[in-house]
């Protein structure tokens, strides 16, 4: 005879719906925010794209410039770009958490830890964009 | 012997990529994929884009850019569809797609950038 117990607890384990992350808005923002990541992809891929026709010489840069013109390709990367901001808020707020810093006893709030994550950021953007766009 | 772990190392790369993605590549796509093709600003011409990647510098640049985010992606990936998705009887395919994926990326960013004339 079977001991029915002798399966239990391990074998046991409660059946979670496979779209558990539909039914809660945190839940949402997660399964979103990890998603970000299937963009930050495609936006290295664009990258490779680009390096990979500025190698073949103007007139394949030309046909690469053309691409992204088209309207489905600027669709894909306006929900990329809103997707890898995303991305660079919710892992700069998450700075904080991840790293509890304490001062004299004191733990440092949350915008001390994160803001200069942010300040980081718009110092980088803004020299990509000057050495990009001068001359 | 307990069989140690890659995973502190793997989440170091992910958490490179983390950073690399959310500092550079929001302005990239502003600028390259948006901002240029709409004619919102000037782009810059192709001369000037060859002799600005043509530069040492540029080319580490543009490989951590395209390396470590790729790691990022595979990380996160990897985990949104153990979770997500709960295909954990897949886990061995789904680890060779992301790493692997990762490192096919890593290794053709590196060829792009070193065979530059």
């Amino acid at each position: 005879m079977i001991n029915p117990t002798e399966y239990l607890p391990k074998a046991y384990h409660a059946r979670v719906s496979t779209y558990w992350w539909l039914s809660r808005w945190a839940y949402l923002k997660f399964i979103l925010r990890e998603g970000s990541a299937v963009f930050v992809a495609w936006g290295v891929i664009v990258t490779m794209l680009q390096i990979h026709a500025l190698k073949g010489g103007p007139a394949d840069y030309a046909e690469f410039q053309n691409w992204l013109r088209n309207p489905i390709v600027l669709a894909v990367n306006v929900v990329t770009l809103l997707f890898v901001i995303f991305h660079a808020i919710t892992w700069f707020n998450l700075a904080p958490k991840a790293m509890a810093i304490r001062l004299r006893g004191k733990r440092l709030p949350n915008l001390a830890v994160a803001g200069p994550n942010y300040v980081a950021w718009a110092v980088i953007s803004a020299a990509v964009a000057w050495i990009l766009l001068r001359g | 012997m307990h069989k140690r772990s890659n995973e502190p190392f793997l989440w170091l790369l992910f958490s490179a990529g983390g950073v690399v993605s959310a500092m550079l590549l929001p302005i990239h796509l502003l600028l390259f994929a948006l901002a240029f093709p709409l004619g919102w600003l000037d782009a810059p011409g192709y001369e000037r884009l060859l002799a600005i990647l043509r530069h040492p510098v540029t080319r580490l640049y543009l490989f951590v850019l395209c390396s470590l985010p790729l790691f990022h992606w595979a990380h996160r990936f990897r985990f949104t569809l153990y979770d997500g998705l709960q295909i954990k009887h897949l886990n061995e395919l789904i680890n060779i797609f992301c790493y692997g994926g990762a490192v096919v990326g890593t290794a053709v960013a590196a060829y792009l950038l070193w065979s530059i004339p």
